[in-house]
């Protein structure tokens, strides 16, 4: 049943659901008042006035709008694998009110004017926010710094050569000095070119087995140490993209303690799989690669306590035929914004490992505050940008229902425990999930 | 037929070998396996025995001639096992051996394979018994003991070399299996 | 027909029970056999060998049966091996090698196995440089897929001819001691033979420059060692590795001469294995870097005598995987 209403002058009441808002120290059974798709107030009893009313059933949870940092969108330039408007329309099929996209399209978003082609494309989708990452270096060629503050004035919100490490150290220095100016945070994809060589899979005894040429874990943790010493010397924000290896996650705690402004980010299948899946299913191939158990249980111990800031889903779209030729040919990449949400809430909080609150500020409250975006919480006149759980529901995985063009998971066919109900995006529902029972409410 | 029949049959086949081709110059025995080798190598000793003349003694393993292999579902590939002839079959008459003969297709089988081993002056053959229902036209030179016997039956020799004992069995298939 | 008893002759003759076919439809890896589908292996390439030392060399059993050679990466050796067996076999044999095909235009795998697959062949034997490449071929073609060499992964048929020279001259494998030396990380031949020798319980010790060892070899189940001097002390069978050239370049080791002081098999350097051991080498030799000439053609090696069981090993396979499925009819 579709709630129309127009956004800009409607009020709607969010009334009685359990609202987890870390960032206002929030947790607990109250009502959201929302006006002009903005939030008014939070406060439990609140009266109805003029709003319209949303029962919200006592299982779900009420949470700033999830930001998936880390994401390929794929346009301009190789649309046959996903394009802005089918990727936000996975995004908020899987539970996501904005997603940052990397810049490692055709051409690479090393210009404004590719800046604004996104952001054009994500405004006539309308549904999802974008925010496009800026190449560090021209054609992410990793030689000349692109026009960092052209790029930030066109909205991009952060840099990144990603697909490619900023290899060379005095560079990387630079653009954490010139970055700076703007307060956006380096991403950079740490990997030691020569050391990667032409590996496909993690270094170990299982690619060994397969006769797969290995990545070490130390071709990441010798950049995260070097990016965290740079980031020491110039003060500029660095944030390590999709941690995999317990190294590097020494280096960032390290780091830290050292009140280094470094942040990092982990995906779903690295806290979740391990290089013991591998097979030649291209499904189980990117980079970095699944790694072994003791770098997983690492993962997961940061994400326990705290030293890893953000989950963030690689969303990596590839055409079938790319992906179904040999492994060591294969692109890397897995898609994730629509596994991502059921995966963390079965693993992570089903499990009794992490906290829903401590869930919320890795999707949504880190997220907003690395990237300084508007929402990441439920604080007056902050945009209505609402994720609604249903941790109690069950998620079937079925890859040939996604929103997204790309069918490339490892996750397909996989039950879980935890849902996305529903999303909200400026007061209106932009998704409802028809197979959680009650979310039709929204 | 009980063990001394069989060794009285395979006396009277080795002396009907010497009648008919008046002495064992140029003769040379192949027995195909499995079971048609130790009964070329008994005609061979009573051969040796009659005329105080060694005659040379091969084996034949015609699995890889069979023409059934490829073609319906005939069950688990057969075991292949090696050839033997340790001698040149040109100009030579070769007497070929086998304990059954039935369709006549192991013959026909064993017949191509000999063909490319060499040039035999003549190709005989002895059978132990001979059950009928030929699909093809060969017929047995020596016979040991003609058991005419129905398409639902089947017959099994043994031989104390192979199995521990002489012997030869019918079967009657359960069923009715045609075999 | 039911499979007759025949003396294991790996382990004190014990009779053993063997199937008479293949359970697996390809041949991928030696994961796909069972030990006793080895023995069966080795014992229908005895028996094929005699095929080779007739006259007329050839046998009507594929008689009619398309087998098709495909072989991405340049092989004169293992190409040729195969396409003599196919041919003593009777069957009707055709290769396709990367140079002269629709490879060079571009055309995928996949693409190449559907075409292939439309023109249904019985068998496919396949050479390529990726490891995994025969899996993605058996995915789409019902044709039998015969490995012949998948990048790093693995050469089943090579162990399979390893292990039958090695039966000829040691009769048993129990506790035999192997020493496997050379570059073992880009082998595919090591991963075979190791896997195989292990499941018939040989004990089986690597050496190689440390650069070159595969990550995790201690999860193999075998002794791993940079000393030449300890892998060779003792062994039963000295089996030497090529040396790709270009392994220079990534830096594994710093020149040939190097290479042969501290790895090369010398004469000098053998006398330290048992007096009868067997020296053993997949082919093609790199003369002066794994081996010294004198060994290569010295009393101990058995090279010359892998080349032609391979052949009737790779009779064998083709014939055994060939016949009619019981379930499907075809």
């Amino acid at each position: 049943m579709a709630r129309e209403f127009d956004a800009k002058t409607q009020s709607i009441l969010l009334k009685g659901g359990r609202i987890l808002d870390p960032s206002q120290g929030v947790d607990g059974t109250s009502d959201v008042r929302i006006k002009s798709g903005v939030i008014e107030q939070v406060e439990q009893d609140l009266p109805v006035q003029d709003s319209s009313v949303i029962d919200v059933p006592s299982d779900f949870v009420v949470c700033p709008g999830f930001i998936d940092m880390h994401v390929h969108l794929r346009e301009p330039g190789q649309e046959y694998k996903e394009t802005v408007e089918t990727g936000v329309a996975a995004a908020v099929a899987g539970g996501f009110v904005g997603v940052a996209c990397m810049p490692n399209t055709i051409p690479v978003n090393d210009h404004p004017g590719v800046t604004e082609v996104i952001l054009r494309k994500a405004k006539e989708a309308g549904l999802a926010h974008v925010y496009p990452v800026g190449a560090v270096t021209v054609g992410s060629a990793g030689n000349e710094m692109t026009e960092i503050g052209q790029l930030h004035g066109a909205g991009c919100v952060a840099i990144s050569d990603d697909g490619h490490p900023v290899a060379d150290a005095l560079l990387m220095r630079r653009a954490l000095e010139y970055s700076s100016m703007f307060d956006i945070p380096v991403i950079n994809h740490c990997e030691d070119p020569s050391l990667k060589g032409d590996g496909s899979a993690h270094e170990g005894h299982y690619a060994s087995m397969l006769g797969l040429s290995g990545i070490p874990s130390a071709a990441e943790e010798i950049m995260v140490e070097r990016d965290v010493t740079l980031s020491g010397l110039t003060s500029g924000r660095v944030h390590v993209a999709h941690m995999s290896a317990a190294g590097s996650l020494r280096a960032v705690r390290s780091g830290k303690e050292r009140m280094v402004p470094v942040t990092c980010e982990v995906t779903p299948h690295h806290f979740i799989l391990t290089d013991e899946s591998l097979s030649y299913d291209t499904n189980y191939k990117m980079n970095p690669p699944l790694r072994d158990v003791n770098d997983r249980d690492a993962m997961i111990e940061g994400l326990v306590d705290g030293s890893i800031d953000v989950i963030a889903t690689d969303h990596a779209p590839h055409h079938a035929d790319d992906k179904a030729v040999e492994f060591s040919e294969a692109p890397f990449g897995i898609i994730g914004l629509e596994t991502a949400v059921p995966l963390v809430l079965d693993r992570l909080f089903d499990r009794g490992l992490v906290s829903l609150r401590r869930i919320v500020e890795l999707l949504a409250t880190n997220p907003a505050k690395i990237l300084n975006l508007p929402g990441g919480d439920l604080a007056p006149g902050s945009p209505a940008d609402i994720t609604i759980l249903a941790p109690d529901a069950m998620t079937h995985i079925d890859a040939s229902a996604f929103r997204s063009r790309a069918r490339n998971t490892p996750f397909n066919g996989w039950d879980l425990k935890g849902a996305v109900a529903a999303v909200i995006i400026g007061g209106r529902t932009v998704y409802r999930n028809d197979n959680v029972p009650n979310a039709s409410v929204f | 037929m009980e063990s001394t029949l069989i060794d009285r049959a395979l006396m009277r086949i080795s002396h009907e070998i010497i009648e008919r081709n008046r002495s064992v110059e140029k003769l040379a025995l192949v027995g195909i396996r499995t079971r048609g080798v130790p009964i070329a190598q008994r005609i061979a000793k009573n051969l040796q025995s009659i005329v105080n003349q060694n005659v040379v003694c091969g084996s034949l393993d015609i699995t890889l001639y069979r023409d059934d292999l490829m073609r319906q579902t005939v069950g688990p590939q057969p075991i292949l096992r090696k050839t033997e002839i340790p001698f040149s079959i040109d100009d030579q008459k070769i007497l070929l051996v086998d304990d059954v003969l039935y369709t006549g297709r192991t013959i026909r089988a064993a017949l191509d394979a000999l063909v490319d081993f060499g040039r035999p002056r003549s190709i005989q053959l002895v059978v132990l018994v001979d059950r009928g229902h030929r699909e093809l036209p060969i017929k047995a030179d020596y016979v040991g003991k003609n058991l005419p016997t129905s398409i639902h039956q089947s017959i099994q020799v043994h031989f104390a070399e192979v199995d521990g004992k002489d012997e030869v069995l019918i079967h009657e298939t359960p069923n009715g299996e045609v075999l | 027909m039911t499979a007759q008893p025949i003396r294991n002759t790996f382990s004190e003759n014990k009779p053993v029970s063997l199937p008479s076919r293949l359970r697996s439809r390809n041949l991928l890896s030696v994961t796909d056999l069972t030990p006793e589908e080895v023995l069966l292996i080795l014992d229908t390439a005895e028996a094929m060998k005699e095929v080779g030392t007739r006259t007329i060399k050839k046998v009507p059993t594929l008689r009619g049966k398309t087998v098709v050679n495909l072989f991405y990466e340049p092989s004169t050796r293992t190409r040729t091996s195969f396409e003599i067996a196919e041919k003593r076999l009777s069957a009707d044999t055709l290769s396709i090698s990367s140079a002269n095909s629709s490879v060079v235009k571009g055309e995928t795998l996949g693409d190449t196995a559907r075409n292939l697959e439309a023109m249904a062949p019985d068998t496919i034997v396949v050479r390529h440089g990726a490891s995994g490449a025969c899996h993605l071929l058996a995915d789409i073609c019902s044709a039998r897929i015969v490995n012949a060499g998948d990048g790093m992964h693995e050469h089943p048929t090579q162990a399979l001819l390893d292990v039958l020279t090695i039966r000829e001259h040691k009769q048993k494998m129990q506790g035999l001691k192997v020493a496997i030396i050379g570059d073992l990380l880009h082998s595919r031949v090591l991963r075979s033979n190791l896997l195989l020798l292990k499941m018939l319980g040989a004990n089986v010790v690597v050496c190689g420059p440390t650069t070159m060892m595969p990550p995790g070899i201690d999860k193999f189940g075998v002794e791993a060692t940079a000393s030449i001097d300890c892998a060779v002390e003792d062994a039963d069978v000295v089996m030497l590795l090529r040396i790709q050239l270009e392994r220079m370049r990534g830096h594994f080791f710093p020149s040939l001469r190097e290479y042969f002081n501290l790895f090369g098999m010398s004469e000098k350097r053998l006398k330290r294995a048992k007096s009868d051991v067997i020296i053993m080498h997949p082919g093609p030799l790199n003369r002066g870097v794994e081996v010294a000439s004198e060994v290569a053609d010295g009393p101990y090696s058995v090279i010359l005598e892998q080349v032609s069981n391979g052949v009737a090993v790779r009779m064998a396979v083709l014939y055994l995987l060939a016949g009619v499925d019981e379930e499907t009819g075809e």
